[in-house]
């Protein structure tokens, strides 16, 4: 089934949502979707019989900077029991990207979406726990877009030794009897 | 001129207890079980029957820091790394020494980027920087020789 017959089944399943069929270097299906539809594409892909794309892969973003819209979204699809994998892509603008959260459809774009938002600052609406994943919680500005310096001067942070007085070393340790008790 | 000659029949020696105490430092250097990359490799081969750092006492590499002696910072250390590394330092009981292995931990090496700390002497004191990518075991060797000389140095406070 190529990028063709997968956007006209896609086209049946939900008459009104755009799908772009692109033509692909690697003889992998490609295909493009809006930002709004992207769930309930990839709730048709993960369930309709004829498809049945249940291993999320992969997914990732790509900058373009300069380029406008900037960022791509790329979820990587497996269908296991119909031997077909799948790239969906999204464009999104510059300006405030964001798209809808898949952790509705797999468990496992948890932390992939997390990874994105470290990475390139692409939100996910409705994510449950939209934390960074790779740097560090106070990181400021997102490494991996095309715009960010790489080479970056700055001093590295560490956490000093915790300093108790007497009192509270005495205090910490007759709570620790008091728990182990 | 000393003890040895006035009384030669009783097997004594002199020395000063600062030599003494030094000599045992530098003679058991226990290293912290820590390893950050691709150097740490060559540390654990260091440690191992070919290179067989024990000729040199410092073959006992602990897995709490508290009972350690020595850390060698072997790999790029990130900056999310750093406060735990520190951490560990902090850890180590006194007197205790810092050896920065290969070209990452000393001064970023390839890393040169955001994400790698260019240099483990802004996170804790380094004794010796061992240089290579990464270094040979043998390198190492060199760098615990080199700082079992500087301890020897070392004036008790």
């Amino acid at each position: 089934m190529d990028a063709n017959a997968l956007a006209a089944v896609l086209g049946e399943a939900l008459p009104g949502v755009a799908v772009e069929a692109v033509p692909s270097v690697d003889l992998q299906s490609t295909l493009y979707v809006q930002p709004d539809d992207v769930v309930r594409v990839l709730a048709v892909l993960r369930d309709r019989a004829e498809l049945k794309f249940e291993v999320l892969a992969e997914m990732t973003a790509a900058d373009y900077w300069p380029r406008e819209p900037r960022f791509e979204v790329i979820y990587l699809l497996i269908s296991v029991q119909n031997r077909l994998r799948l790239r969906l892509k999204v464009r999104l603008p510059g300006e405030d990207p964001h798209v809808p959260t898949a952790t509705g459809l797999w468990a496992s774009a948890n932390w992939l979406e997390r990874e994105i938002w470290d990475m390139f600052g692409i939100a996910f609406d409705g994510h449950p726990d939209p934390r960074r994943l790779l740097m560090p919680e106070d990181w400021e500005g997102f490494p991996a877009r095309k715009d960010y310096p790489v080479q970056i001067q700055m001093t590295a942070k560490s956490s000093s030794a915790t300093q108790v007085t007497e009192e509270e070393f005495r205090a910490n340790l007759m709570k620790d009897r008091l728990v182990r008790k | 001129m000393g003890l040895e000659t006035e009384l030669p029949d009783i097997p004594i020696l002199t020395t000063t207890v600062e030599q003494v105490v030094q000599w045992a430092r530098r003679s058991a250097i226990w290293p912290v079980t820590f390893g950050l990359a691709c150097c740490a490799i060559e540390m654990m081969a260091m440690s191992c029957g070919r290179y067989d750092v024990a000729r040199f006492g410092a073959e006992v590499f602990r897995g709490s820091p508290r009972q350690a002696d020595l850390m060698i910072v072997a790999g790029r250390l990130s900056r999310k790394m750093a406060p735990a590394l520190r951490r560990i330092y902090d850890q180590m009981p006194e007197p205790k020494w810092v050896i920065s292995m290969g070209a990452c931990a000393s001064v970023g090496g390839v890393f040169d980027n955001y994400s790698i700390v260019q240099g483990v002497d802004q996170i804790v004191p380094v004794d010796v920087y061992v240089p290579g990518c990464p270094p040979r075991p043998e390198s190492l060797i060199y760098g615990i020789v080199q700082l079992q000389r500087k301890i020897a140095k070392q004036k008790l406070a």
